[in-house]
């Protein structure tokens, strides 16, 4: 059961093959044994999700069950759910209760989804290795001794380790695309503005971005069927009508174009990842691709922007956790600003305050101009090499990480080898346009994604290309043995 | 030396949405606490803005009204500081970008002149919540009811000289602001707040001296008392050697002073930068042009209109254009009276008198603006005396009723029956015959004065209801007679 | 751009951050290679290149003026840490 993808668990649900209360006590079985070594749940909602589970058979037997309906999923621990626990990997946020719904939690709540619980993750999403949570590193399910990857690593752990057969996950700086490669499982960064913002507790409000987390395309396309929409709530989110992500996927790739960037295949790179990422572009020369070398010339200034844009953006959207109104408050505070200082300086992690501190620094008195807006004329730069490179071919490919897993701990005392893991996902982010990761080979007996990029609201196509080369392998079918 | 005041002024308009500037909150005043904060006020983790389109249509409207321009793209700014009653640790505001650009208005001075006066810009905001600082001992409370609450921030060039200056510039941008519909002006409840900026100079010198700045100031009286006694506080100060710092001052009305309020002023860095949670806003001419067609009249052309149409006085136009509801009021005065100028001094006489008294809006005036009309038709044709009538507002003012079924209910209506004002008259001589004897003694230029004893006597005798002109007329008469 | 002590705590009194006095040196040297890397966008010249703050430059759309939310008190202040009299509590302000 636990290898049935989504599809095929919805299929066995209509079938009558088995229950939704069966399937989520199933995977909360499984949780229970297996989540001890991968520590990729934050949150363990029994109770509520087999009320829910109950809930969507009755729906069922009374003829009103939707695709969604029943099948369990598990949410990173960003998304604001009500009546449960959302902690965003803080202890800022470890006894906070949300009062209300994100719009992406309310999506599935009303496609009649089964919520197995919160997922572990970075500190306010602000990590590539799983290693910053207030609670512990989740452990990427390949090798236990190796992170996830982050920000949405418990997602990532959690799909790749069978406790879930989907999840959602944020994408700020490859926050989902880097987890779901590290892992071995398909990820999906949409377009910013596709998926609503409302409710995901915000890293860097430009950049940030809710996506599906599954093992194959075809799952992926379920999910952002539920999670894609414009919402009223959130001034960001675009209002375009939403395809059905699933009709596309059986196209054709005859004639599609891809560009390889010349930036994504040079320098700090391990040779198997660029070896299995090159077969699997001959995999799509095969399926009736074209290719051609193109040229993302600002590339690496990706990094200098995105570490200017998001930590400014943070140390504002993370001024609200000030112990007033929710969230931790320091013991006996002698004035307000003792409260201030020790609530933030207790609640925050090392990585937190070290970014709050930059986008501090970066937006004082005298160097928003050097630092804020020209980062956001360099974002337009990155931006523009985008669209003229997406006027040329229709997906960009190339290696999701330039590495496989690292040991935990190996970078974690080195930020800026931490921030360099992101260097082909991040600029994407800056851009705004949809991105995905796909399992495409192994280094040294972990996980290889291969990354897909497309234009602005290309989602379709990019879950098309990646579900016909899922048609033709079978990386994403592998599995770590437990 | 003589010294000079330059003056500039800061005003918060509430602006007079239903909802709040980002979230769908009531605006309402007085609720209980934290009953109007949701969860987008409350700054819960995961909420975000969406923008009121009443507050732009408002801050445009502000900006026609005042001849301004009005940004094609305009941008918030997150300006960013702790404090408690701010709940996102960071004020949505407009600094680069503002959504007002350079207007003016004309201000009246003393002996009729007008001054022009620049807006140097107004931007949109949100208003921060409340602290209560008396409700518990060792604690503050806060209140996030008014957070998020539009504020349209007005900033004026520095082009004022006194207090009384800033005073009629205020008055006037309070007139503008309440006459387009767009902030209730309740100063005392805080929906129009002044921030007033003033240095002294050397008269003659150009460079600007230091400046201090007096917060939230909410009465038209405590800004000019504000501003003068600031004025000879710097002036004394400098005269004494020392030299101004540029600080922030709170403005005591108990006291009558300001006084320094150095713990908020701890070196203050901003960090601003535009709201990525919210997008520019695009404004285009369409737009605004639609807004110009359909603003309502300004007090500037209302009291043209009133000098023109009703042939008012100045001063008279000026009191009565200065708000929408006055002018309203006696527009509907004056038109069901056919008499401007007695519809003029009843509204700022009579029922000014009342509204003050009881205080009573003009909204909710128990004497609505047709029934004082009503009143004014019967002075006019003689039913009853001006004196007559004040009796009646009030009976009409107590609920008794209008001008008509007043006058009926009371027996108030004037006596014009010559005959039996003839009688009273002739009552009035025969009992006086000392005063007759004067009458008659006198020289006939200093008789005219002298009529005015018999006009009280034979009016007292009729109880006010015989009609003055008849008396006057009958008196002259009889006493000429009698003279010659 | 080189980052020292009393740098740091300027900084962290700015975020209303406690760091811890052992700290404050990791921290200095944390921040300055932080800015050594992004120093490298300052050898680009962007002069007449237009900040993009929206990734499609997209515009504010106004939502229509009505109020949506009653009172939630109650639903709200489950999780604040004091409160008193429907009021947020914090310690003494003194103006």
């Amino acid at each position: 059961m636990f290898e049935k993808t989504l599809a095929e668990l919805a299929q066995g649900l209509a079938s009558g093959e088995f229950s939704s209360v069966e399937l989520t006590r199933s995977y909360l079985d499984r949780i229970k044994t297996e989540d001890g070594a991968l520590n990729s749940f934050i949150t363990v909602t029994e109770t509520e999700a087999l009320a829910q589970a109950e809930a969507a058979d009755q729906r069922r037997s009374a003829g009103e069950a939707g695709t969604f309906t029943g099948l369990p999923i598990a949410h990173k621990d960003i998304f604001c759910t009500q009546g449960v626990r959302t902690s965003c990997g803080s202890r800022m946020l470890d006894s906070f209760v949300s009062p209300y719904n994100a719009t992406v939690i309310e999506n599935f709540n009303t496609a009649g989804a089964v919520s197995l619980g919160k997922t572990n993750m970075d500190e306010f999403a602000m990590g590539s290795s799983n290693e910053s949570s207030f609670y512990g590193p989740a452990r990427n399910p390949w090798n236990n001794d190796c992170v996830p990857g982050g920000s949405s690593g418990g997602s990532a752990a959690a799909v790749a380790g069978r406790l879930a057969p989907a999840a959602t996950g944020t994408d700020t700086g490859g926050s989902i695309r880097q987890p779901a490669a590290l892992c071995g499982i398909t990820g999906l960064k949409p377009t910013y503005g596709r998926v609503s913002r409302y409710g995901m507790i915000a890293y860097a409000s430009s950049l940030d971005q809710g996506g599906p987390m599954a093992r194959t395309a075809e799952d992926n396309a379920m999910m952002l069927n539920v999670m894609a929409g414009f919402d009223p709530k959130d001034s960001t989110s675009i209002d375009k009508a939403v395809p059905d992500y699933t009709l596309a996927l059986n196209d054709s790739l005859k004639g599609l174009k891809i560009g390889l960037p010349k930036e994504f295949f040079s320098g700090e790179i391990d040779p198997q990842i660029t070896t299995q990422v090159q077969n699997a572009i001959r995999e799509f020369e095969a399926l009736g691709a074209t290719v051609k070398e193109i040229s993302l010339p600002n590339t690496q200034l990706a990094i200098p922007a995105y570490y200017i844009i998001a930590p400014a953006e943070a140390s504002s959207n993370l001024s609200r956790f000030d112990g007033v109104r929710y969230g931790h408050r320091c013991e006996e505070p002698t004035d307000l600003e003792d409260m201030y200082k020790r609530s933030r300086g207790e609640g925050f992690g090392e990585e937190v305050k070290r970014r709050i501190m930059v986008g501090t620094y970066a937006l004082s008195e005298g160097f928003y101009d050097a630092y804020y807006k020209k980062a956001l004329q360099i974002r337009r730069l990155i931006q523009q090499d985008y669209v003229n490179a997406l006027s040329e071919v229709d997906i960009i490919m190339g290696p999701t990480t330039p590495h496989p897993a690292f040991k935990l701990g190996e970078k974690s005392s080195d930020p800026i080898a931490m921030y360099m893991e992101d260097i082909f996902t991040i600029s994407l982010n800056l851009a705004g346009m949809p991105g995905m990761s796909i399992p495409c080979g192994f280094a040294n007996g972990l996980p290889v994604g291969l990354q897909l990029i497309g234009n602005y609201f290309a989602e379709e196509r990019l879950l098309n290309a990646s579900h016909q080369f899922q048609q033709a392998t079978d990386w994403h079918k592998q599995a770590p043995t437990s | 030396m003589e010294w000079e005041a330059v003056i500039g002024l800061e005003i918060h308009a509430q602006l007079a949405t239903k909802s709040k500037i980002f979230s769908g909150a009531s605006t309402a005043f007085g609720a209980e606490p934290n009953t109007q904060a949701c969860a987008v006020d409350l700054a819960l983790p995961g909420t975000l803005p969406v923008f009121n389109a009443e507050a732009l249509r408002m801050a445009v409207m502000f900006g026609v009204a005042i001849e301004a321009d009005i940004g094609h793209t305009s941008v918030f700014d997150r300006k960013n500081y702790f404090y408690p009653d701010l709940p996102k640790g960071y004020q949505t505001s407009q600094l680069f970008h503002p959504i007002v650009g350079i207007g003016h208005i004309d201000i009246e001075l003393e002996g009729g002149s007008t001054k022009r006066i620049g807006v140097t810009l107004a931007h949109l905001e949100e208003d921060a919540g409340k602290s209560l600082h008396e409700e518990f001992p060792s604690m503050t409370g806060i209140d996030l009811n008014r957070a998020g609450t539009p504020l349209l921030e007005i900033v004026s060039e520095p082009d004022m000289r006194s207090a009384e200056e800033a005073v009629a510039y205020v008055k006037k941008i309070h007139a503008i602001v309440t006459n387009l519909g767009i902030c209730d002006g309740n100063m005392a409840e805080g929906s129009f707040r002044c921030d007033c900026n003033v240095s002294v100079r050397p008269k003659g010198e150009e460079k600007l001296g230091n400046r201090t700045e007096s917060k939230n100031i909410n009465s038209f009286r405590f800004i000019e008392k504000a501003i003068k006694g600031e004025i000879i506080r710097q002036i004394d100060l400098i005269e004494d050697g020392h030299t101004i710092t540029q600080e922030t001052r709170l403005y005591d009305a108990n006291k009558d002073e300001t006084r320094s309020m150095r713990s908020k002023e701890e070196a203050n860095d901003y960090r601003y930068f535009p709201c990525p949670d919210l997008l520019p806003i695009v404004i285009d001419d369409d737009y605004v042009e639609q807004i110009r067609n359909c603003l309502p009249e300004l007090p500037d052309a209302r009291k043209a209109r009133f000098i023109e149409q009703f042939k008012l006085g100045d001063y008279d136009a000026m009191v009565l254009s200065a708000y929408r509801e006055l002018g309203g009021f006696f527009e509907t005065t004056a038109n069901t009276a056919g008499d401007a100028k007695l519809a003029a001094n009843w509204v700022m006489g009579e029922l000014s008198k009342h509204l003050n008294q009881h205080d009573t809006d003009i909204t909710v005036s128990p004497v609505t603006a047709e029934m004082l009309g009503g009143l004014l038709l019967r002075i006019k044709d003689n039913t009853i005396t001006g004196k007559i009538a004040k009796q009646v507002f009030e009976a009409m003012w107590a609920g008794e009723g209008n001008a008509d079924e007043v006058i009926e209910a009371k027996g108030l209506k004037q006596v014009t029956d010559t005959g039996a004002i003839e009688s009273l008259v002739d009552e009035v001589i025969s009992d006086n015959q000392p005063q007759v004897d004067q009458y008659v003694n006198a020289e006939p230029d200093k008789r005219g004065k002298m009529i005015g004893f018999f006009m009280g006597k034979v009016m007292q005798a009729s109880q006010g209801k015989a009609n003055p002109g008849q008396v006057q007329g009958l008196l002259k008469q009889k006493l000429d007679a009698l003279a010659n | 751009m080189s980052l020292d002590r009393s740098d740091v705590e300027k900084i962290a009194h700015l975020a209303r951050l406690n760091i811890a006095e052992q700290d404050i040196q990791e921290y200095a040297e944390n921040l300055t290679d932080i800015l050594d890397l992004v120093d490298q966008m300052q050898a680009i010249d962007t002069t007449d290149i237009k900040p993009m703050a929206h990734p499609m430059d997209a515009i504010q759309r106004l939502r229509s003026d009505a109020v949506t939310e009653g009172n939630q008190r109650d639903h709200l202040q489950t999780v604040a840490p004091a409160v008193e009299a429907g009021l947020f509590q914090v310690p003494k302000v003194i103006e």
